[in-house]
């Protein structure tokens, strides 16, 4: 277990290289969140000490923002898109059936902590519509049992 | 090294790949080629010429724009004409190469078609087939042919020949020819960028900034990622004639969290043209710098706006303020900022190094030049497209795209995404320009273009955009944060079936009132795709309100599954994949469907043999004769 000290040391050193940049605050979230997958709310104290603003002001800005998370993600993200495309080709039928699946809804982790479930606005492969994404991982033109079958790989 | 030497450099290694004794093979790897198992494909490549001991040069290219083609692989042998193979998987890799560079058999039955000098038997040019043979190609001029990684590359295409030559010219004639050009915004708004270079140039406020937007946030469009992950440069050198045009070293681009391969691909583009000093200080010699950061976006569709991306990359959360005063007078930490989109940038080289007159003989007489379309939904031939400004809409969906999928019938095609509106068949003909779609109700918008058949209910697809919008809406002025989820809950009730007498009325009133009242674009433009399919669609409209039905048997309350047992083969496929077991059956028989059960989702007809297809979905919340019990029916056949 990591405890709190841990945490603000690892975010201190992911944050350490924006220091005295202009830009710092939305990279220094983004910095975080790739490293750990999420922000924990040490990170909002850290960048507002490294921005010069409250955490109260780093915490409105992240929430304001679909990319960030707080809660810690499962093992495998699967993100399915609702773009345009993929609504008119169906897409619904994926996010119902991975729901039914996993037994959770969307921006929840199942209990095993193995997947977690995202629905986001198109990742621009919209010709291949449907599509869904399990960590790097791209499917396109899925059905709903299709979802399905493509989670075997990651069991 | 000056940019003459560059050049000769650049010049040098293009021919010796091209005119190498070794035959050269490109693979598709922009994210839809990926997606479509291009990395596989390119470890097969590697396999097999490593199999039969074949040395080749290998590069990875951008998107050529047929998507519904990938994995594409391109492959010139010594003194022939390129030949583009499609759907080429991993399994298929093998035998290609075996057969065309082992057995010269250059495999007429895989390929699309070649491109350059000399022909091959059997196979088409690749510009002459019906797809790309209306596009003319500005902006997307090179991808899917050069390495998108390889600066050289684009060099030895013309690229940078722009910057070198606006280097000796006055920066008010790079304008000037920007003006003969007419190019507009390419984000949409369609506002002319000379005017916006031109005032960010007279301003006396400094320092300035030149901001590519690349906050490709309508869902159903990749124009701009398209440019990116297969060109970079040439936004790069965009940005750069803009920084020059304007008098600024800096520059920033804004580039949506969902495009990591665009990124990565442009800080490698950045990074490279530093070290030819192409970007960075005194720019081949002269007293010219410029430099590009990037910002990643962190997926907020109202950052698309002008004012809320500025306060997005000061590290603000992203809500637009009022206008004026523009960006160009009050921008980036307030200060003057000309922001324009990936693909007005893509364009801005050409335009210097041909002439704007050049770039003015396409297009009409309010819309020069081309533009790009992401040509999706239910369509042949989906993609991305850059066709010249004036093309009817006829052209794009059925010669470009090839018609319908299925064959089906034509319904609507919708345009500008959240901000646009669904244009009928009547109006197939309208050309395409930004004054004509916005007549017709739509918008030009970014170049998301989805083509939509019978079986896309447009009641759904106005819920559709509006809840994106709801979503997305910042919140900060009233008619947007509180009309639109007005709207929504209005329509939702409408496909539920419990739309009232008058429903229609108090949409249009509510979405004009928005169009009106809201402060930004998101929320003036929410209510069109409401407003335009009640234009439009009215049918439909009455349809879910007065008789209670989805005439496309898309909203699920209004629907119901029925089986037909004569149809039916008992395979049970049905019965063992429906989540909520609705579907029950004694051994043998064909299955039931219990209709209190079913949540309409739609999973036996996926899982059900199509040939057969006993399972139909019909009108109307249930039936009496839905469900009969198995024993009822004459003949079960078995197959």
């Amino acid at each position: 277990m990591t405890t709190t000290v841990d945490i603000r040391e690892q975010v201190r050193d992911l944050i350490a290289p924006f220091r005295g940049r202009e830009i710092v605050l939305i990279p220094a979230l983004q910095a975080v969140q790739v490293e750990l997958g999420y922000l924990p709310p040490e990170a909002f104290e850290e960048i507002g000490n490294l921005a010069g603003v409250s955490a109260n002001t780093v915490y409105g800005v992240a929430s304001f923002y679909a990319q960030f998370r707080f809660v810690k993600p499962g093992e495998h993200m699967i993100k399915v898109c609702l773009g345009t495309a993929c609504h008119v080709c169906g897409a619904t039928k994926i996010s119902d059936a991975l729901q039914r699946e996993l037994k959770i809804k969307e921006k929840e982790t199942t209990e095993c902590g193995k997947f977690s479930l995202e629905s986001v606005r198109c990742f621009g492969s919209c010709a291949l519509a449907p599509v869904m994404v399990v960590d790097e991982d791209v499917y396109g033109n899925v059905t709903g049992p299709g979802s399905v079958e493509i989670l075997k790989k990651y069991k | 090294m000056n940019f003459g030497e560059i050049q000769k450099k650049a010049e040098a290694e293009w021919k010796a790949l091209l005119e190498s004794d070794k035959p050269l093979i490109t693979v598709g790897l922009a994210t839809c080629g990926m997606a479509a198992g291009g990395n596989a494909t390119m470890a097969a490549v590697k396999d097999a010429l490593a199999k039969h001991g074949i040395e080749a040069n290998v590069m990875p290219v951008g998107c050529i724009g047929m998507c519904y083609l990938e994995p594409i692989v391109d492959i010139m042998k010594p003194g022939r004409p390129r030949i583009t193979y499609c759907r080429v998987s991993q399994d298929k890799v093998s035998s290609l190469i075996e057969d065309y560079l082992v057995y010269d058999n250059p495999r007429a039955d895989m390929a699309l078609g070649t491109i350059g000098d000399g022909t091959v038997e059997g196979i088409l040019r690749l510009f002459d087939l019906p797809m790309l043979k209306p596009q003319v190609r500005i902006s997307l001029r090179n991808c899917g042919h050069i390495n998108p990684e390889d600066i050289y590359h684009y060099i030895a295409q013309g690229g940078y020949t722009a910057l070198s030559k606006a280097l000796g010219m006055d920066p008010d004639d790079v304008i000037k020819e920007v003006e003969k050009s007419g190019l507009r915004g390419r984000g949409g708004a369609g506002f002319p960028t000379y005017r916006k270079w031109q005032e960010a140039r007279r301003s006396k406020r400094a320092p300035k900034f030149v901001v590519c937007n690349a906050d490709e946030g309508d869902p159903g469009a990749f124009m701009d990622r398209s440019v990116l992950e297969g060109d970079p440069h040439v936004v790069l050198e965009g940005m750069a004639l803009a920084g020059y045009s304007i008098g600024t070293p800096n520059g920033y681009i804004y580039c949506r969290a969902e495009y990591p391969l665009a990124v990565k691909r442009l800080n490698i583009a950045i990074q490279q043209a530093k070290d030819l000093n192409l970007l960075g200080d005194r720019i081949l010699g002269t007293d010219f710098s410029f430099d590009i950061e990037i910002m990643q976006g962190a997926g907020a569709f109202v950052c698309g706006e002008g004012s809320a991306l500025m306060y997005s990359i000061e590290g603000k959360r992203g809500m637009p303020r009022v206008r004026p005063p523009r960006s160009v007078e009050s921008g980036l930490w307030g200060l003057p900022t000309s922001l324009n989109n990936v693909e007005t940038f893509a364009n801005v080289p050409a335009i210097v190094a041909r002439g704007g007159d050049w770039f003015a003989s396409y297009g009409t007489e309010t819309g020069k030049g081309t533009k790009t379309f992401a040509l999706t939904g239910k369509i042949n031939r989906p993609g991305l497209i850059e066709v010249p400004m004036g093309i009817t809409l006829r052209e794009i969906v059925h010669e470009i795209g090839g018609g319908i999928l299925g064959d089906k019938p034509f319904k609507a095609v919708q345009t500008g995404g959240p901000s646009g509106g669904c244009l009928p068949a009547a109006l197939l003909d309208t050309p395409v320009d930004y004054e004509t779609l916005a007549r017709a109700g739509s918008i030009m918008g970014s170049g998301g273009m989805v083509v939509v058949d019978n079986e896309t209910c447009m009641v759904d697809m106005a819920r559709y955009f509006l809840a994106f919008c709801v979503e997305e809406s910042c919140g900060k002025c009233v008619p947007c944060r509180e009309g639109l989820p007005l709207m929504l809950e209005m329509i939702e009730r409408i496909t539920q079936g419990k739309g009232k007498p008058g429903d229609v009325e108090r949409l249009e009133a509510l979405g004009k009132t928005i169009v009106a009242g809201a402060l930004c674009g998101l929320g003036t433009s929410a209510p069109n795709p409401v407003l335009s399919s009640i234009r439009y669609f009215l049918d439909e409209w009455n349809a879910h309100i007065e008789e209670k039905t989805c005439p496309a048997l898309v909203c699920k309350d209004l629907i119901h599954y029925e089986l037909d047992a004569r149809k039916c083969v008992a395979c049970h496929r049905c019965l063992w994949s429906c989540p909520t077991r609705a579907i029950t059956a004694k051994p043998l028989e064909a299955p039931v469907i219990d209709q209190s059960r079913c949540t309409r989702c739609g999973t036996c007809v996926t899982v059900c043999p199509a040939r057969i297809s006993p399972i139909t979905k019909l009108p109307g919340t249930n039936s009496v004769g839905a469900g009969r019990p198995a024993e009822n029916q004459e003949v079960l056949v078995h197959g």
